[in-house]
């Protein structure tokens, strides 16, 4: 709902929402530029008296002094020319020579506020404003949900480039997002007069004056008691007129001065409502205070960023491939029911290879969202049901009515159930919504064929075991062979390769590949993002890890030959001059976060290759250490010339490397153990645990780093919630 | 400008002098080019004596602006006398404002005087920008003014 909102009204309103964030961080110069030609004094303490005292001595016909919001003194006065304004100097009311307001700030100024269109063009941008308010919001929700809840806004989001990108820039400028919207909303609203501004028309002229001879204006009491801060308008009698007055306004109200007696007379304090408007005014203009105005135009061009990559985002998920269902019939007429809930569409390619495979089985299959279940299915056996679950454990979109419906559902005596969840063990949630589901069938009186299964991140080896449990109580094998489907693939040809390891017992190869001679975005990669190889037409692909960036020219993986591989087969007997077919999948949730913290990288055997590509785009020389292990340091030391080249350039900082097939037997989690103290000291200076290798050795090295940390009462998982402990595991 | 003429049968312009014999006066004020939004403009009519008569027009519709109108401000201050139905639009740099006034015939030639104040958002303001009496002599002839307005005229 709240998804749904956000991007249809984003959509509608990306255009005006970009020209409101491109006026506004032009005009947010405005006062940085009148802050920096202000003549910087002290002399706001001084009071109104002696400024008004020099400046009717230097200008012969004064007619009024006003201090701007950028605290520039301004006298107008008339002089041959006609009406001149000039600035003047608070300390000795000498002119500092002629003001004439900014032709581009007044032309931005009026497009900004109505698009030259009077108030229709200022009721588009109060609306534009309203809309923004609302995206901020709905933005704020959508976040929460997640990310698992209000309280972990500020967690490391998981996602694409654009998502997490979309996100931090969001959280970054949603403060002076909302600020500027609300405050706009508000003076759009007093515009239109449903809001007062608190203005009383004019201050009624005194109907008694004094009318003797005028006293020097530096005695005038009421005059020396306003100080210069605190004066907007100051308007001085005409000249020879006895009975005219002085008219002042303040920061707190507008009144008459005697220009006799020195007496204020009827004197006219701001309203509530005046004060609030003024606050609102400067919220939204950040007039006279120029370091927030530096801010909302930041806060502006965040704004900017945020259309840009919202509508990425928005773009990428309306091309991702929802896969055609052959063979998809009715409800009413299959006697297999798959329903899908899912908030990607990657739960779909999941429930594609089912249906599939269900269909090759000879079952008539109808496949549908999880909300579109029927009252009666007549004629159905099976209902499977695939799952995924959001950060904070709520329905997907597409099934958030389904517990509703399950009311109303006809169960007939024969139709059993099994509910596959899709989720991320990393949230508190796995999985929640699929459990809920699976209880709700079972307390509707439908029969389980089988118990709740569930798949962490996209597993396509746990579903495959799942296929068999479920084909042996249909007492039919269910070959759930899952591919997900992958993009275009592009050709590398190998250039280079380094053997290591023994020819017949743990092979291990580095193999370095020409770049396609023209790079689109889809081919561009950084080290640690994976490349998807296809080494036949019909297999599925294998995903290595990727050595190299694409600013180093070229692109390098580490393959280990595993005995029966058929890609890492493949791969191993290439020559250079050989080509391969392969796309790019981004991974940016194996990255080191972008700041200058040190990085504790721990990888074994082939697990070294993102590593080697952080370490060789380390110019930058932030504090990174690599804890290694592999078999012998003769034939298995992977990129032993590059770290050697690497440490003495200092793009490695330190580290250690273990090898497990010598006399004195060492795995990676024993150095780590030797360094404990270094390593406690370093987590405790905000550093990132990155760790890439086999399963075993990860659990391995989860256990290690939980004992490390014991002592400073935190464990891996807390690390990991931070975006401060990431693997990488095959 | 009927709308103006209604209300101004009931405003003191007419109501003041005895005399029944009425005729309209339209009042012409044009503005010079300048650089930024709509100038609020006061017309107002003062006694023989120079003491204020009444209001003939507003230009402008934000009551918070008037108060830059110092000149009437101080007239009508003492009158007491509301605006309401005697205001309009802002009047954009170089555009021309007419207003057609029902007066009584023993105002004209008798001393009784038009005056405009004006005043723009960040570009200054003019009590009596121009001035100019209400006499059949000055049929046709138009008066500058020494801020915002380029040129003043009366005919009836």
């Amino acid at each position: 709902m709240f998804r749904i909102s956000h991007t249809y009204l984003a959509l509608v309103a990306a255009l005006f929402v970009s020209f409101m964030a491109i006026t506004g961080s032009i005009l947010s110069l405005e006062p940085v530029i009148s802050w920096s030609q202000a003549s910087s004094t002290n002399a706001l303490n001084g009071s109104v008296a002696d400024l008004a005292n020099s400046v009717s001595g230097e200008f012969s016909d004064p007619q009024k002094l006003i201090r701007k919001a950028s605290g520039a003194f301004l006298v107008y006065y008339y002089s041959d020319a006609g009406l001149t304004a000039d600035q003047v100097d608070p300390l000795s009311g000498s002119s500092l020579g002629t003001y004439s307001p900014s032709d581009v700030f007044g032309f931005v100024s009026e497009l900004h506020r109505s698009l030259f269109f009077g108030d229709t063009g200022r009721l588009i941008a109060g609306i534009t404003a309203f809309t923004m308010v609302f995206l901020s919001l709905t933005g704020l929700a959508l976040l929460a949900k997640r990310l698992g809840g209000w309280r972990r806004l500020l967690r490391q989001p998981q996602g694409s480039a654009q998502q997490t990108s979309h996100i931090k820039i969001g959280r970054l400028s949603i403060l002076s997002l909302v600020v500027s919207a609300l405050s706009s909303v508000w003076m759009s609203l007093v515009n239109f007069d449903i809001l007062s501004d608190g203005s009383t028309g004019f201050v009624p002229f005194p109907e008694f004056v004094n009318g003797g001879e005028p006293s020097a204006i530096d005695g005038l009491v009421a005059l020396q008691s306003i100080n210069l801060g605190d004066l907007r308008e100051l308007v001085f009698p005409v000249a020879g007129d006895v009975t005219d007055v002085f008219g002042i306004t303040t920061a707190s109200g507008s009144g008459y001065v005697d220009q006799v007696t020195g007496t204020m007379l009827s004197f006219i304090p701001n309203s509530t409502w005046k004060n609030i408007y003024q606050a609102v005014y400067t919220l939204h203009t950040g007039q006279g205070y120029w370091w927030y105005a530096i801010l909302l135009g930041v806060g502006a061009l965040g704004t900017l960023f945020l259309v840009y990559s919202g509508l990425r985002v928005w773009w990428q998920r309306t091309r991702l491939p929802i896969p055609k269902l052959a063979n998809n019939i009715s409800g009413s007429k299959a006697d297999v029911i798959i329903l899908v809930g899912s908030q990607s569409n990657t739960t779909w390619g999941f429930a594609a290879t089912l249906h599939k495979a269900l269909v090759n089985n000879g079952h008539r299959v109808s496949a549908a969202p999880m909300n579109n279940l029927q009252r009666v299915y007549p004629q159905a056996r099976h209902m499977f049901i695939l799952a995924a679950t959001g950060g904070d454990g709520c329905a997907p979109d597409n099934a958030d009515k389904f517990l509703t419906k399950l009311d109303m559902l006809n169960v007939s005596p024969g139709m059993q159930f099994a509910v596959l969840g899709f989720g991320d063990r990393s949230f508190p949630k796995y999985c929640g919504f699929a459990g809920d589901v699976d209880a709700a069938l079972q307390a509707r009186g439908m029969r389980r064929l089988h118990n709740l299964f569930e798949i962490d991140r996209s597993s396509a080896s746990q579903f495959a075991e799942w296929g068999v449990d479920v084909g042996n109580s249909l007492n039919a094998p269910l070959a759930l062979d899952h591919t997900p489907i992958h993009p275009k693939t592009s050709g590398y040809i190998l250039i280079d390769r380094h053997d290591y390891g023994y020819k017949h017992e743990a092979p291990k190869v580095i193999l370095r590949f020409k770049l396609p001679n023209i790079l689109n975005g889809r081919q561009r990669f950084e080290a640690g993002d994976l490349i998807g190889i296809l080494s036949s037409r019909n297999c599925a692909p294998r995903f290595y890890s990727l050595a190299s960036g694409y600013a180093d020219g070229f692109l390098e993986i580490c393959v280990g030959k595993h005995p029966g591989g058929v890609c890492s087969g493949f791969l191993h007997e290439l020559k250079p001059g050989d080509r391969i077919e392969g796309f790019i999948r981004a991974n940016p949730q194996f990255r080191p976060n972008a700041n200058m913290k040190p990085v504790v990288m721990i990888g074994a055997g082939t697990g070294i290759a993102p590593f080697a590509g952080f370490l060789r785009g380390n110019t930058r020389k932030r504090p990174m250490y690599l804890y290694w292990g592999g078999r012998d340091p003769v034939n298995d030391f992977l990129y032993e010339k590059n770290l050697s080249d690497w440490h003495a350039d200092d793009r490695l900082t330190g580290g250690k490397i273990a090898f497990s097939r010598i006399a004195q037997c060492q795995y990676v989690q024993d150095k780590l153990l030797e360094d404990a103290a270094f390593i406690r000291t370093a987590i405790a200076d905000g550093a990132q645990v990155m760790v890439c290798g086999g399963v075993a050795m990860a659990r391995d090295v989860r256990t290690v780093i939980d004992e490390i940390c014991r002592p400073m009462g935190i464990d891996h998982e807390m690390l990991k919630q931070n975006g401060r402990f990431l693997e990488d595991v095959y | 400008m009927k709308k103006l003429i209604t209300i101004l049968l009931l405003s003191t312009a007419l109501l003041l002098p005895r005399a029944a014999i009425a005729r309209d006066v339209i009042i012409t004020a044009e503005l010079k080019s300048y650089r930024g939004p709509g100038a609020y403009l006061a017309v107002y009519l003062t006694k023989p004596d120079g003491r204020y008569d009444s209001t003939l027009w507003i230009a402008g519709e934000k009551q918070k602006y008037y108060g830059h109108l110092r000149g009437w401000v101080r007239a009508v201050s003492r009158s007491g006398e509301s605006v309401d139905g005697l205001t309009g639009a802002s009047v954009g740099s170089g555009r021309t404002l007419n207003i057609t006034a029902n007066l009584s015939d023993a105002m004209i030639d008798a001393g009784y005087q038009i005056h405009v104040d004006t005043a723009v958002e960040d570009g200054g303001e003019h009590t009596n920008d121009a001035v100019v009496s209400l006499s059949k002599d000055n049929k046709g002839m138009t008066v500058g003014g020494r801020g915002f307005i380029r040129s003043l005229s009366v005919s009836m």
